[in-house]
């Protein structure tokens, strides 16, 4: 077997190379820049040249390869090369092959087109490692274009009714794509950890208002307000009153999670496959043997056995996919509002 | 069923009351009066029986999502909410056929006593057409869960924006056994025939859980006294020679209390007393569990009777010789109903006696001592208070000796200090939320030192992992919790603060499947 999963992660003995590993090692080929997939501590990086920027701003000043989409390399006898996983900027499917043998690990993906980050593409193989964050028949997501329209609409309606809307989500792939769904004249103010990840990523920052201690309330007036999960249930927020808020999830399908959140209203926009996604990308791929990762691992694996008659197992990782609990390790804790 | 779906999600997403209230006026305005009386009757809590048994709509929801039985289970389990999980697992398009509401509910009604062929017929020919959120609210009125986030009194106020009409008028209209299907809406709120309906009560006046203090309270002699009885809160309406006896929750329950079918014979025409029905036997309270025996048998025979023998605790008049005393003092309807009762005596009918207090400090007392009398704690009446309807603030409150108590699981422990030292005494306790357990109340009295010794020993035994002192067991004993109060909390990680919880008691029948969700925690804490 060309790959093996070891308790520093996923390994390919041939070309000496971990994807994605949770602990320290030589050589480590990073599908995404989320922090629990992008970890410190390894000598060497292999990513897309879109994380280039960010995983520096992430991780410091690290030893970094980077790759274009197809554009192959060979370690070893090793053929590597990256594919679109579309989960968020620079986001990259690994796919291996080795004397005919083909491995794929997709990383974190979707498989609905955002508008924004480059489209997921199946890619054929003999053994598919996926990711399981949705797979539950629940969370079949609506459109981007559905999603999209609801939170302007709700923007709108706020601004009309004199409140401020503050908007929560992810800083990395998340805040880009809301920026790029919001239609509006109103102003925007930008939490600092979302200005300075979209520095880094070379997304324009200058239709937005970086937040500063020193911010005056009349810059909004009503306005909206884009910050991390980290600021949920913090005095930070006080500033904005009157406020509306919104937290943008794929766990904010479920009105269990709507409620917890103690949001207005959730938005479910998801940078993970749904249900439906999940299985096309597997079934696309046309391997034989499918491995599942983080997620709902044991009923889509299951499924896969029984319903797709596939060789699909379970495989122990430590990505946490995202969730707003999870929101306060994706942010650098250096730049927690105060 | 749009408009209705359209009003249920509203509702859902704004806790402002009177946000609600628009929301609810604005649907009253813009339906057509046959919607509005079954909407009138679900939003008051009138729901229908459920139709269809739970474990046929799981099948059949199973089928048309095209999921093994199992993945619906997981699902289910995952969602917690049976119509919710269905509305999500079955393909829906986006059709926009317009169903009336209350056709939807007519044949709700009509399919109970169908063959099931027919209920699965019947039940896909809405599941195929409708939109997700029709879905979603009509498989909660077909799961009997229908609940919205709007108290009554919310609704009445809404009709009376809608109809310009009094809101105690309309409370008082819609109370009793009306029924949607064969009510009007116009004959329900403008009859104007006093006669038509001698069994009509008058709206509850309900009291909150003390949470102020007694500085805010005044003078301890503008209030009066009384203790809180722990049976059911019920109405005796005399009018015309009968009787009527109607319990809070505003079912007609004269059937199940024949000793009182008597009094239609001694107390003078058009008389409404309030106050509480209660097993009382040998000159004592007997324990509420005497009473739920009574309550659900069938047929009451005569040694039922016997062993149970019921009087009412009255502690406010209503109306007399046909007035509505409601707009009075509490003070002068006790002192009417004092002497209406000593001019019309009955073994049955007793006065709730007042409590002396001279200084606030004392009335904890007086409270605890409650318990040791079959009471649950105290009542506070301002002596000025009017009649008002529905739940308010401010001139009536309860002080319950245990006002909210939830069944959860003893998940961490840590020894005590000073003499139990030794012993595992601190506990945190975990409530369901979905698939997982969420730490939700640490208490540490209430257990006996008979039980503290049992529970400390099968900590030891049931030890999972330590973290200094404290230690992680295996999720398996129950408790009962009882707490003062309960806030919604952004900094716990349950979104909830419970007030000085407590052990109640040990549940050694329950299961820890039994135990409480967040939700109930959340309805706990909306009906606050
Ligand atoms: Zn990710
Ligand atoms: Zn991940």
């Amino acid at each position: 077997m060309l790959i093996q999963f070891t308790n520093k992660g996923i390994y390919c003995k041939q070309a000496g190379i971990y994807i994605d590993p949770w602990k320290p090692v030589d050589r480590a080929v990073i599908t995404h820049a989320h922090s629990d997939h992008a970890r410190l501590g390894s000598k060497e990086y292999l990513a897309h040249t879109q994380s280039e920027n960010i995983l520096k701003y992430r991780l410091g000043n690290i030893s970094l390869q980077t790759l274009d989409y197809y554009q192959p390399i060979h370690i070893n006898g090793v053929k590597i090369s990256l594919y679109p996983a579309g989960h968020i900027i620079g986001s990259a499917q690994v796919r291996l092959e080795y004397k005919g043998e083909i491995w794929v690990v997709s990383g974190d993906y979707k498989v609905k087109t955002d508008n924004y980050t480059v489209p997921f593409e199946p890619v054929k193989c003999q053994h598919f490692i996926t990711e399981s964050t949705f797979g539950l028949p629940v969370y079949n997501f609506p459109e981007a274009e559905v999603v999209n329209k609801s939170l302007n609409n709700w923007v709108h309606q706020n601004a009309e009714e004199g409140f401020n809307s503050v908007i929560i989500g992810y800083a990395l792939g998340k805040a880009q794509r809301i920026l790029e769904a919001l239609e509006t004249d109103l102003p925007i103010l930008l939490h600092t950890t979302i200005y300075n990840t979209n520095e880094a990523l070379g997304f324009d920052n200058s239709p937005y208002i970086k937040f500063t201690q020193d911010f005056k309330r009349e810059l909004l007036n009503p306005g909206i307000v884009l910050a991390t999960g980290t600021v949920l249930g913090s005095p930070w927020m006080k500033r904005f009153e009157p406020y509306k808020l919104a937290v943008c999830s794929g766990w904010m399908q479920l009105r269990g999670a709507r409620r917890r959140s103690n949001a207005d209203i959730g938005i479910v926009m998801s940078d993970h496959a749904d249900w439906q996604g999940l299985n096309e990308a597997v079934t696309a791929t046309g391997a034989e043997n499918i491995y599942v990762t983080h997620g709902y691992k044991t009923n889509f694996s299951k499924w896969l056995r029984e319903e797709k008659k596939l060789n699909a197992q379970e495989v122990e990782t430590l990505f946490e996919g995202d969730g707003i609990e999870n929101e306060s390790k994706e942010t650098n804790p250096k730049e927690t509002p105060s | 069923m749009k408009a209705f779906t359209s009003l249920y999600s509203q509702l859902d997403q704004t806790t402002k009351t009177n946000a609600k209230i628009n929301i609810m006026a604005d649907y009253f305005l813009h339906t057509y009066e046959t919607d509005s009386i079954w909407a009138i009757a679900l939003l008051t809590g009138r729901r229908p029986k459920r139709p269809i048994r739970t474990a046929d709509l799981k099948l059949w929801a199973t089928e048309l999502a095209q999921i093994p039985f199992w993945l619906f289970e997981e699902s289910y389990s995952v969602t917690g909410d049976l119509a919710e999980t269905i509305s999500l697992l079955i393909p829906t398009s986006n059709n926009s056929t317009v169903i009336p509401l209350n056709k939807v509910m007519t044949e709700i009604l009509e399919i109970v006593n169908k063959t099931e062929e027919k209920k699965k017929e019947w039940l896909f020919s809405y599941w195929n057409v409708l939109s997700k959120d029709e879905l979603f609210v009509f498989n909660k009125l077909i799961t009997g869960s229908f609940r919205v986030g709007a108290s009554q009194q919310l609704v009445y106020k809404a009709l009376s924006k809608a109809y310009k009409l009094d809101d105690k008028l309309i409370a008082h209209k819609l109370m009793g056994s009306w029924l949607p299907q064969s009510s009007g809406l116009k004959e329900l709120l403008f009859n104007t025939d006093k006669s038509f309906d001698d069994s009509k009560p008058y709206p509850f006046y309900l009291a909150y859980q003390l949470d102020v203090p007694f500085t805010e309270l005044g003078d301890v002699n503008e209030w009066q006294i009384e203790r809180k009885y722990d049976g059911i809160r019920g109405q005796i309406v005399v009018r015309n020679k009968q009787i009527f006896i109607w319990s809070r929750g505003e079912d007609l329950m004269t059937e199940k209390f024949p000793e009182f079918n008597l009094l239609k014979n001694i107390l003078p025409d058009a008389t409404v007393i309030d106050g509480e029905i209660l097993p009382f036997k040998d000159n004592k309270i007997m324990s509420f569990a005497e009473m739920q025996k009574r309550i659900g048998r069938k047929n009451l025979n005569s040694k039922i009777l016997k062993d149970a023998p019921l009087c009412m605790m009255c502690y406010d008049l209503l109306e007399l010789n046909g007035e509505d005393q409601r707009s009075i003092t509490m003070q002068e309807r006790r002192k009417k109903l004092e002497e209406l009762l000593e001019e019309f005596p009955s073994a049955i009918l007793k006065l709730s006696p007042l409590q002396t207090c001279d200084v606030w400090e004392n009335l904890d007392t007086l409270r605890v001592l409650s318990k040791s009398q079959g009471c649950e704690g105290l009542m506070l009446k301002h002596k000025e208070s009017i009649y008002e309807t529905g739940r308010r603030r401010g001139k009536w409150w309860k002080w319950k000796v245990d006002p909210f108590t939830v069944d959860a699981v003893l998940i961490y422990a840590q020894s005590g200090h000073g003499r139990r030292a030794n012993l595992f005494t601190d506990y945190t306790f975990a409530i369901r939320d979905g698939e997982t357990l969420m730490p939700f109340a640490k208490a540490y009295s209430g257990l006996t030192d008979k039980e503290l010794i049992e529970v400390d020993a099968w900590i030891k035994r049931n030890t999972i992992e330590k973290f200094g002192p404290v230690r992680s067991v295996k999720a398996e004993l129950v408790f009962e919790i009882a707490f003062e109060g309960i806030n919604a909390s952004p900094r716990h990680k349950s979104g909830i603060a419970v007030r000085f919880p407590r052990i109640l008691r040990w549940r050694k029948d329950k299961k820890k499947d039994e135990i409480n969700t967040k939700d109930d925690l959340l309805q706990l804490l909306n009906a606050v």
